[in-house]
């Protein structure tokens, strides 16, 4: 793979995977289809991380550590985000972001 | 140069980028949860051809096993209904295919730039060292066992801090989808439901066809089962 494959398209990759995920974050009327918008985020930004490591660092652990606390972080924001998702449906009965303006008065 | 490498990872990369593209453009959400998984599988795939195995391993586990699931839960849970005359984009979502575009049109240029120093980079960092006159390649990429010793060494701090983090992370959610016993809502069976058609209760619903909570009415229409 290292051999064959530049650096430069597998970045490239990750790039139009985060800029999917930024369309969806940005677009979607539902918070769970934003929330998915982000994962796909994240998971570009650990292509990147595991890319960077394997072609420039391949003997150390750096990158690889970095993208699993990644995951992590990524499984918490999941988890809290979900419950949030869930919290305002029972208030307001509906998940639309746009539904959602109590603070705009 | 090889072609098989080459194939293999353009063949993940579509793949990742194709259920990518289906995720944010389908309409119905639930799809859009299962366009999701395939495109973490894709991710795996390449972290797999990376040779990261353990990450792919985890990247399996977390996302595609359980980030997704609790996706579903979530979608399940709070019953959206997604018909045709639904809009399930903003109205002006241009706008973030504008903003997607341009921030993919600074990216590319500025990466394909650097392209040739990285490839430099790369070439010196897949020797290994102190190569053997004669013997392959001596480099050894990083494995669990590298990775298990890093936890518990240089970054031991990060390690623990980041499972506390976790913790609250479950604090959390659990507290904030809690519900009070007293509010929480009943949700009727089939034939629970029929029953109240017979008596010619209609349950009250929202403008989206989803049952509303009774105690939000101010009253408790009591069940057949209930009464008795």
């Amino acid at each position: 793979m290292v051999g064959s494959v530049p650096l430069v398209w597998v970045l490239t990759l990750a790039a139009g995977l985060f800029c999917i995920g930024l369309f969806g974050a940005l677009s979607r009327r539902n918070i769970v289809g934003m929330l998915m918008g982000i994962e796909l985020m994240l998971n570009s930004v650990n292509i990147n991380l595991v890319a960077f490591w394997r072609y420039l660092q391949p003997t150390g652990t750096a990158g690889l550590i970095f993208a699993i606390f990644t995951i992590a972080v990524a499984a918490a924001e999941v988890a809290v985000g979900l419950a949030m998702v869930i919290a305002i449906y029972r208030a307001r009965l509906t998940i639309n972001a746009d539904e959602i303006d109590t603070l705009k008065g | 140069m090889n072609p098989i490498a080459i194939g293999v990872f353009i063949v993940i990369a579509l793949l990742t980028l194709g259920s990518g593209i289906m995720v944010v453009t389908v309409r119905n959400i639930i799809h859009s949860a299962l366009w999701l998984i395939a495109s973490f599988i894709g991710v795996a795939a390449l972290y797999l051809l990376m040779e990261a195995e353990f990450l792919a391993v985890v990247q399996i586990l977390v996302y595609a096993g359980a980030v997704s699931i609790l996706v579903l839960f979530a979608i399940m849970l709070t019953r959206q209904v997604t018909g045709e005359g639904v809009r399930v984009v903003f109205e002006r979502w241009w706008v973030a295919l504008l903003i997607a575009l341009g921030l993919f049109g600074v990216i590319v240029p500025t990466l394909w730039k650097h392209g040739a120093t990285w490839e430099e980079a790369a070439k010196l960092a897949q020797v290994g060292p102190a190569p053997v006159e004669g013997a392959a390649n001596s480099l050894q990429v990083a494995t669990a066992t590298e990775i298990g010793r890093s936890f518990m060494g240089e970054y031991l701090l990060p390690f623990e801090v980041v499972s506390v983090l976790l913790l609250m992370a479950l604090i959390g959610a659990v507290v904030i989808a809690y519900e009070e016993r007293t509010r929480r809502r009943r949700v009727l069976t089939l034939a629970e439901e029929l029953a109240l058609k017979k008596r010619g209760i209609v349950e009250p619903r929202d403008a989206e066809g989803a049952v509303m909570p009774r105690e939000a009415e101010g009253k408790v229409i009591l069940l057949d089962s209930e009464q008795a």
